[in-house]
């Protein structure tokens, strides 16, 4: 009879375990659905996780993609992981990230064509600004009115869709653009423009911004009073309050920080690798975020490790697609899987399995 | 506005509101059971999609509902699996049924039609409107007529069903001995457990049953609101459904009055299409996002104090 045990600390071997055997078994499924499928279960793998990297023929356009890939999704990961340790659940980082890119590019487009060496500065700020409002709409209705801030910023991903829609046809579209959806072209707006920093790394602001994130939440975690009280909220609430801790004041904080790090990465990728407000610009990145700072076990280093993890499978889908015809929706279905066997292998952290022989307990 | 146009309105306030009200319903037994179900979305997704598939493929559109609801049924068993075996955070095991679905969707459709992802459009295998009886006789009597024969009458049976099942579930929920277990473990299981019954059994029967009526609402997306499956077809509806169930505060009857107004938002939205306010001319993409607007101002405004059940959430594990 298997009987299930509670530890009384989660356990380091297994929390560190979890995510690697999670991947293990995520491409086992993943083989089998290909191969359920009818494609070749081996090269189907091979192509999206290992053919990005070392292929001789991709590895060149592919290993840049990574860190191009990865920036954004370890940046709002970061930002998520604060709040998912503190219970505010933001699920609807998608829509800060688009937030942020329209009003990062709306600034942008404002300076058209000046070549003033502030223009880039003045996105930055205006792309966080737009993800911290659009966070705060959530935060707020939560701490005035106690609505879910689940469904409430889940809902306006849907709103913030439409919005970039009517963005790229209406107030931003290119004036010279032939009629065409979609704004002007901001890489090739050199004031404006987030460049390849090194040539051939695929290093641009968006992935100094991610690292920057990674470094300062592993030091407001581990060393400020404001990380104490957002793990202490999550782990013990009541003693938290106790503590003094004031549980509206960490729903706005964790909100607002996670919404201008999301603002921030739809920022650096619409200045960058995406180039212009399209209605067709976002990628899932907020929504793979989450699946991203789970992976990373809500640890900024961790979720270093995932991001790029994550990168790779994106890549390896889009590889997957003209070499082997898989539609790119093949990898949310693993992205969902991989979360499935995260959850289900998280029972082994927190719960020690005992076998007891004979008798019944 | 004349009457007609009234009349067309709630006719597609209905036809747009039974999707919900299945899934609210759905949300309603999970919920209720302490089973928290953000993954609604994703389920009805998997039943729009394979009830769509089947039904193009055998021609039969119960068939194609069949299958919707297995489908469903799955990721419900997955759900109930992550959440209350192993005890997972219930939050995460739905988004990861909502990543799950939208992908899976794609990948098989794609596979099998080769369109994009999308199922050919079914032209048999489709719900037809039921003309109730007299429907045709009482048309030109004034004002009743055109209600009962264009606004009640003419509905396929999925609709008609969805209402049945606002009573049915008031009974099963409020007058039967499952149903007192049911919102029981919802509160509190350490009772239920006490009390010999087992607080997992009751679980994965609400989960079951929320998959079922996903099923239900899924086909009825696929096979009746539109004629075949289009990817990410589902559109949100299945957190506008949990917005209505907390709006209705976990009830069944309020929680069809909740889904008949976000209904009628989609309804007005869909038919308005540019709204010219003089100074300015309001773009289509407004009036698309106007119903998650108008959800997220009557979540936050006209709510009042919504209590969820105290149990929701939480995994149980039994004291030894």
């Amino acid at each position: 009879m298997i009987r299930l045990e509670r530890r009384p600390t989660p356990s380091r071997a297994w929390a560190a375990a979890t995510p690697v055997l999670a991947v293990v078994l995520t491409m086992l499924a993943g083989g089998l659905m290909f191969a359920a499928l009818g494609k070749d279960p081996v090269a189907a793998i091979r192509t999206i996780f290992w053919d990005p990297l070392f292929n001789p023929q991709f590895a060149a356009y592919s290993r840049p993609q990574l860190l191009v890939k990865a920036g954004p999704l370890i940046l709002i990961a970061v930002g998520l992981s604060l709040g998912f340790r503190a219970g505010v659940w933001n699920i609807g980082a998608e829509g800060q990230y688009i937030a942020g890119a329209i009003c990062g590019a709306a600034v942008g487009l404002a300076f058209y064509p000046a070549d003033l060496w502030l223009v880039f500065p003045l996105m930055v700020i205006a792309g966080a600004a737009g993800g911290i409002l659009w966070a705060m709409i959530p935060a707020l209705l939560r701490v005035r009115f106690g609505t879910s801030e689940i469904l409430v910023s889940l809902l306006l991903v849907y709103v913030a869709q439409n919005m970039l829609a009517a963005m790229a046809l209406g107030a931003l579209r290119n004036p010279e653009g032939g009629g065409f959806p979609g704004s002007r072209n901001l890489s090739q707006y050199p004031a404006a423009a987030n460049p390849e920093l090194i040539a051939g790394t695929g290093l641009h602001w968006g992935v100094v911004a991610a690292l920057v994130a990674v470094v300062g939440a592993q030091w407001l975690l581990g060393r400020h009073i404001l990380g104490f009280q957002i793990r202490l909220a999550g782990q013990a609430p009541r003693a938290a309050r106790f503590a003094g801790v004031r549980p509206d004041r960490l729903v706005v904080l964790c909100m607002g920080i996670s919404g201008a790090l999301a603002g921030l990465a739809g920022l650096f990728e619409v200045a960058g690798p995406a180039g212009q407000i399209s209605i067709d610009f976002n990628a899932g990145y907020g929504f793979t975020a989450i699946i991203v700072a789970f992976l990373g076990r809500l640890n900024p280093l961790g979720i270093l490790a995932a991001g790029l993890l994550m990168a790779l499978t994106y890549i390896g889908g889009e590889l997957a697609q003209f070499m082997l015809g898989l539609p790119a929706a093949a990898i949310q279905a693993f992205q969902g899987m991989l979360l499935f066997f995260l959850l289900a292998l998280d029972l082994l952290s927190n719960w020690r399995v005992r076998l007891t022989v004979g008798r019944a307990a | 506005m004349d009457f007609a146009t009234l009349i067309q309105i709630l006719d597609s306030t209905l036809r747009l509101a039974t999707p919900l009200l299945l899934a609210c319903l759905a949300g309603l037994y999970s919920e209720r059971a302490g089973v928290f179900d953000i993954g609604l979305e994703g389920k009805m997704l998997a039943a729009a999609f394979l009830s769509g598939a089947v039904a193009f493929v055998s021609g039969s559109v119960w068939l194609g509902v069949l299958a919707g609801i297995g489908a469903s049924l799955a990721l419900s068993a997955v759900h109930g699996l992550a959440s209350i075996t192993f005890r997972g955070n219930q939050l995460i095991s739905g988004v990861a049924i909502n990543f799950l679905a939208s992908g899976l969707t794609v990948l098989v459709g794609q596979n099998w039609f080769e369109l994009g992802g999308r199922t050919p459009a079914l032209t048999e295998g489709r719900f037809q409107p039921i003309t109730l009886p007299l429907a045709e006789t009482l048309a030109p009597v004034p004002v009743l007529g055109p209600i009962y024969s264009d606004l009640i009458s003419g509905h396929s049976a999925l609709v008609y069903l969805a209402l049945a099942l606002v009573p049915a579930s008031w009974w099963l929920l409020n007058r039967t001995r499952f149903g007192l277990r049911l919102r029981a473990v919802g509160e509190n299981p350490a009772a239920v457990d006490t009390a010999g019954v087992s607080v997992v059994g009751i679980r994965f029967a609400a989960v079951a049953i929320c998959g079922v009526l996903c099923g239900l609402a899924g086909a009825y997306l696929a096979t009746a609101l539109s004629a075949g499956f289009v990817k990410e077809m589902t559109a949100g509806r299945g957190y506008i459904a949990l917005a209505a169930l907390i709006f209705a505060k976990w009830r069944p009857f309020a929680a069809m009055g909740a889904c008949l107004l976000f209904g009628l938002l989609e309804a007005v939205a869909n038919r308005f299409q540019n709204i010219d306010l003089g100074v300015v001319v309001l773009p289509v993409q407004f009036m698309q996002a106007l119903p998650y607007i108008l959800t997220v101002v009557i979540l936050a405004g006209f709510v009042g104090k919504a209590i969820p059940p105290r149990a929701g959430g939480e995994p149980y594990v039994k004291e030894r």
